[in-house]
């Protein structure tokens, strides 16, 4: 059992709040995922989780006893570091068993759990290296070992992919997916790549200048954002913004008009709206189609090809492009006049203070959780 | 600028030429050891008969070896006494840095370029109230302070290159601030600090000034011993010059054989 709870929490540089009141809460065996722009303050608050850096105000609690007194080794954590912080000096299996030979424990026992914990990593063959003799790769997974060993309540990650080259990041993703399913503790993760975010937590919290937008499930994110911020942060590509109006209000939804004239129907909520006033429309490229019968016309600009899917670049009257995501055999190119089809349960209106309006519709997987938490987990000895 | 052969030619002749210059003294030095005092002192001539007369007259005249270990003793005492205090005070200034951490080591580095002359008055006095003229233990003390400022700024240079990242792991791990020094710290940045020792030895082990005006007979290191060569009796330049190469030769070989770390001090900060 571990949750993590962050009530009220402030940290000021001098005069600079960098985390500014912030409350969170983190239930047992849950993957959080803190996310946001360089400089939002995600590491910061990992670190204050971490005891790493003082608290200014507020409390940080796990397992509802606060901790802001308490050291960082006293705590139940265990952290990962972005550059992997290994002891250069120390081997694998002394990197790995550093923190119990602080604790004092005998060293039969302390090799025995470094043993078992390499076996989990597949690094039995590398304990008496040194860090410098391993690859990327294998330190990140030799970092990893080290807070497995102290069998921590909550595992704390601090970007630790954002070293590791793409195929690579995208097999470690998947080993520390498998690995919390074994390892049964909390965890929190920072990263500012939205796919780790969305492909590996039960939990997001999207974090802007030291304060949260969001906290929600990947897809409660990515189908109902609460901003123009968080619309615009999840998803790739981008989601289109287009300047807009709201032209008539009806029961079943919203019809705006977009600057060039052209109608389009938005199904949102519609309480509090009044005609005329700006809005943004907000459209995934994912969510666009070419059609005959599209609404919205323009030209494309240019096409990027991935192979299995192209992002269109279209031109449209004004200023404003639109990115168009369609089948990798898609035969568009360059300079080709087109017809872009929006449907109205995927349009996203924002106000002009940056507000989502409520959409009508509810997509069944937003509650769906990633694993099953009341499933019951071997038993963890008390520390 | 582009590493041309040409480049390469002249850049090669003029560290030649520098380091001839450098050298020169020295090998004057060692050949004028192995000169009769007439030779010593006639016009230059690059062929001579050798004679060690004057290796013998250094060895009747005085004792080599209680010299040697006066300088051992003071310029290993001292270097560990300096990195006592300094390695605290590095740690603090690169761990946890204030706004006039910079200022502070400009400050203590300023201290060095006070003339020793002006504290020589009241350390003499200071030493002479204590009872502590002509002890090893006064010059070991004047020598760790003379060389803390330098200490402490080599120091606080290494411990900064040392990743923070690691020591706050460590801290995870159950660290505590006493033993980060020692586990994790001290391993870390030892190259660091075996440069700084090697420096803060040789500064210690060349000292003249304070050797000079506070040792007599007990304490007097060889830097006293190559001073006893050249006034009483007026100038014998070959004699001179042989306890001079026996002064200098220990600590000579112990360069030689440190260049790699040395160099390293040397431009400790610039190389990364």
């Amino acid at each position: 059992m571990a949750t993590v709870k962050l009530s009220n929490l402030r940290k000021n540089y001098g005069d600079v709040e960098t985390i500014k009141g912030l409350t969170l809460d983190v239930d047992d065996r849950e993957f959080c995922v803190l996310v946001g722009p360089s400089g939002c303050g995600k590491s910061t608050l990992l670190r204050l989780i971490a005891g790493l850096e003082e608290i200014t105000s507020g409390d940080v609690l796990i397992d509802g006893e606060r901790v802001n007194d308490v050291p960082p080794a006293r705590r139940g954590l265990a952290m990962v570091f972005q550059s992997y912080a290994l002891y250069p000096h120390m081997t694998v299996a002394n990197n790995m068993g550093f923190s119990l030979r602080l604790a004092g424990v005998p060293k039969a026992q302390r090799n025995a759990k470094v043993q078992e914990v390499a076996r989990v990593l597949h690094l039995e063959d590398l304990l008496q290296r040194k860090p410098k003799e391993l690859s990327g790769g294998q330190r990140q997974r030799v970092a990893i070992g080290r807070a497995i060993v102290r069998n921590p309540r909550v595992f704390l990650f601090d970007e630790p992919l954002s070293n590791l080259d793409a195929a690579l990041r995208v097999q470690m993703r998947i080993e520390i997916s498998r690995l919390r399913e074994q390892l049964d503790a909390t965890m929190i993760y920072v990263t500012h790549d939205q796919v780790e975010a969305m492909t590996m937590a039960d939990k997001m919290v999207v974090l802007r200048d030291g304060a949260i937008e969001q906290v929600g499930s990947p897809l409660e994110l990515y189908h109902y954002p609460r901003n123009q911020f968080v619309a615009g942060f999840i998803g790739s590509p981008k989601m289109n913004f287009l300047p807009a109006n709201v032209a008539q209000i009806q029961p079943a939804g919203v019809n705006v008009t977009l600057l060039n004239g052209t109608s389009l129907k938005a199904d949102v909520q519609a309480d509090g709206l009044l005609e005329g006033a700006p809005v943004t429309l907000g459209i995934r490229p994912e969510h666009l189609t070419f059609a005959d019968d599209g609404q919205i016309r323009g030209e494309v600009a240019m096409t990027e090809r991935l192979g299995g899917e192209t992002f269109v670049h279209v031109q449209l009257d004004r200023s404003e492009i639109l990115t168009v995501q369609v089948d990798g055999d898609n035969p568009v190119r360059a300079h080709d006049r087109v017809c872009i089809k929006v449907k109205s349960d995927n349009c996203h209106v924002f106000t002009d203070s940056h507000d989502a309006i409520p959409r009508l519709q509810r997509s069944p997987l937003v509650d769906v959780r990633r694993t099953n938490m009341s499933r019951s987990g071997p038993s963890r000895s008390s520390e | 600028m582009k590493e041309t052969k040409r480049n390469k030619l002249i850049f090669t002749v003029v560290a030649w030429l520098v380091a001839s210059l450098v050298f020169f003294p020295i090998l004057w030095m060692f050949l004028t050891g192995f000169k009769t005092e007439v030779d010593a002192v006639a016009a230059p001539r690059l062929f001579f008969r050798p004679t060690f007369e004057n290796y013998v007259a250094v060895r009747e005249r005085a004792n080599y070896l209680k010299f040697v270990g006066n300088s051992l003793v003071v310029s290993l005492g001292s270097t560990l006494l300096a990195l006592a205090l300094a390695m605290p005070a590095a740690y603090a200034m690169a761990f946890f840095p204030t706004r006039r951490t910079k200022d502070l080591l400009l400050w203590m580095l300023s201290t060095k370029m006070l003339p020793p002359v002006g504290a020589l008055v009241p350390i003499y006095l200071i030493c002479r109230s204590l009872g502590l003229l002509d002890t090893r233990i006064s010059l070991l003390v004047i020598y760790a302070l003379i060389n803390l400022p330098l200490v402490v700024w080599m120091l606080y240079t290494f411990f900064s290159e040392v990743p923070r990242e690691i020591l706050e792991a460590g801290r995870m791990d159950g660290v505590r601030p006493m033993h980060e020094l020692y586990y994790l710290l001290l391993p870390l940045s030892l190259p660091g600090i075996v440069s700084t020792s090697l420096i803060a030895i040789i500064f210690a082990w060349n000292e003249a000034f304070w050797s000079l005006n506070l040792t007599a007979a007990n304490a007097a290191p060889l830097t006293a011993f190559i001073a006893s060569f050249s006034s009483p009796e007026g100038l014998f330049w070959a004699k001179l010059s042989a306890a001079s190469t026996v002064a200098i030769a220990p600590i000579l070989v112990f360069g030689w054989l440190t260049q790699r770390q040395l160099v390293r001090g040397l431009t400790f900060g610039a190389v990364k």
